[in-house]
């Protein structure tokens, strides 16, 4: 490959890494096409490559991207011979000529509304973070069912059914209304905390990239809307976890629980701007789940100077939290708190009961907790019982070997 | 766009209503249709006698075959629907929001299908 070549690719490259979801959500704005808006993108990209090393990198790489994309929509378009498109067609061109005497070289940027449109409550919950993985980032069908354990078939499949629902279905590409924004903005805000989380409780792989993508997406909507206190409130709590990214694991590879965590091993440029970002939200006086959550991991992080953890705050926090969300994973969090800060019976009878909240009778960390609750109660048996059902349930071999850890050492102290 | 609402809702539920609440409900719904109109939004709009006055039909080897009652029992039933131009699913998703039905039972929102299109 030529000089000149491997800059026309490198440039491909970069607009391809930074602007992909900016210009499928500028060619999917009008049609609400994603699936299209993908194909003709492709197509614009070859011809970039074909083209750029004859005629130079054009000074607006974007700007000659979509233009290359749109002509090639206008052209399936005139082929298609019925009645309806041609209508289309007319509209379409019209506003065409109406957006270029609008913004010229100026490209507005849709993600947001694109994110919006992914995130859109007709979607069903669990394709919406991999469905803004493939829009607004490109990624393949095959990379992000890696990332979600799913068979890439599977997640094709699914990914496409989306895709034709925006489309069939007519799911507007907009920002909602100020009156139904809040609503709205959790769908997408729930869908990146997802995709994070995704990323984080996967210790298998640390070099999967979806924690690094939440965070970019929460950066993306904190840019494009400042001034919702969620936004910010979500941007702080994943910047305290992932603070403490590199102490979750001992050297030798094994996994270690938040209380044991080694405090200088903690990012504290991390933690000093989720705190300027949690401020920042609190002082917009509307308080919201993830700052709750966000408050919670600044109180554990305020470790790192006080070498105590402010239980009494964590308590109340999460009382708040429970009161706001009713989720049966807050009330499991909140019940071990309130063992620490009003004695271990007290927190022992304040867990959520499986009768009442059927989704945690598989859930592994509830019997983790129960275990260590029962275990500081003295019933030694009970929490043996506990820890090997949280054992069975946990597919991660580290957290595996934590547990059986812990069961252990209760087996021996009933020996002595 | 042109969108289908579909009603559904419970058929007793009106079975066992006072007098004044069926005035009220059918109040609410005249209330509903005239706002579709006035907006521009009413395409057509039906409401549908009980399932008791249902027949289902079959064609089976040439032979017509007919049924009493619903395509399928449930508690709740289709109990009418209109047709409304909206320009995209939330505004459809907006009125559909508004309809009386959605109340006591539910709307399912459906787009229709052009027949020249694919």
């Amino acid at each position: 490959m030529n000089h000149v070549d491997q800059l026309a690719g490198d440039v491909a490259q970069r607009v391809a890494r930074e602007s992909y979801g900016k210009l499928i959500a500028i060619l999917a704005r009008r049609t609400r096409d994603v699936a299209s808006a993908e194909d003709f993108l492709a197509e614009a990209f070859a011809s970039a490559l074909e083209s750029w090393p004859r005629t130079g990198v054009p000074n607006n790489p974007e700007a000659w991207l979509i233009a290359v994309a749109k002509r090639k929509h206008l052209d399936g378009l005139r082929q298609s011979q019925t009645r309806a498109d041609s209508a289309s067609h007319l509209q379409l061109l019209r506003e065409e000529i109406e957006d270029m005497a609008l913004h010229q070289n100026n490209i507005p940027d849709d993600r947001l509304a694109l994110m919006f449109a992914c995130a859109h409550p007709a979607i069903d919950t669990d394709i919406r973070s991999p469905l803004m993985l493939q829009t607004v980032l490109g990624m393949t069908a095959e990379q992000i069912a890696a990332a979600f354990l799913v068979a890439p078939a599977t997640m094709g499949q699914r990914l496409a059914r989306a895709k034709a629902k925006i489309k069939l279905a007519g799911i507007p590409f907009r920002v909602p209304d100020q009156h139904e924004l809040s609503e709205r903005l959790d769908a997408v805000l729930d869908a990146i905390y997802a995709m994070f989380n995704q990323g984080w409780t996967s210790f298998d792989a640390e070099e999967n990239n979806l924690v690094e993508d939440a965070m970019w997406f929460s950066s993306l909507v904190v840019e494009l809307q400042p001034d919702q206190p969620e936004t910010l409130g979500l941007s702080a709590l994943m910047l305290f976890l992932h603070s403490r990214f590199r102490a979750r694991r001992s050297a030798e590879g094994g996994f270690v629980p938040l209380a044991d965590q080694d405090v200088t091993l903690w990012d504290d440029e991390k933690i000093d701007l989720a705190e300027f970002l949690l401020r920042k939200a609190s002082e917009m006086n509307s308080i919201g789940r993830f700052q709750l959550e966000a408050a919670i991991q600044s109180a554990h992080v305020a470790r790192r100077f006080t070498s105590v953890t402010d239980w009494h705050a964590i308590n109340q926090f999460y009382a708040i939290l429970f009161q706001l969300t009713g989720s049966p994973v807050v009330k499991l969090n909140w019940a071990y708190a309130i063992g620490e800060d009003s004695g271990w019976e007290v927190g022992l009878a304040a867990l959520p009961k499986i009768e009442e909240f059927p989704e945690l009778t598989n859930y592994q960390p509830y019997f983790a907790v129960r275990a260590a609750l029962l275990e500081k109660c003295g019933q030694v048996l009970a929490a043996q019982q506990d820890y090997d059902r949280a054992i069975a349930l946990e597919h991660d071999s580290e957290v595996r070997a934590f547990l059986a850890q812990k069961r252990d050492k209760l087996s021996l102290s009933t020996l002595q | 766009m042109q969108y289908t609402l579909l009603i559904h809702s419970e058929e007793d539920a009106w079975a066992v209503m006072t007098p004044a609440q069926i005035q009220e409900g059918k109040a609410a719904y005249d209330a509903y249709t005239e706002a579709l109109v006035k907006s521009g939004a009413m395409v057509a709009g039906e409401r549908l006698r009980p399932t008791s006055t249902a027949s289902t039909v079959r064609v089976i080897d040439g032979k017509t075959k007919v049924l009493d009652g619903p395509y399928a029992e449930s508690k709740e039933q289709l109990a009418g629907y209109y047709i409304i131009e909206a320009k995209d699913l939330d505004s459809a998703i907006a009125w559909a929001a508004k309809c009386p039905g959605a109340h006591y039972g539910a709307i399912e929102v459906r787009p229709i299908w052009p027949l020249n299109e694919e």
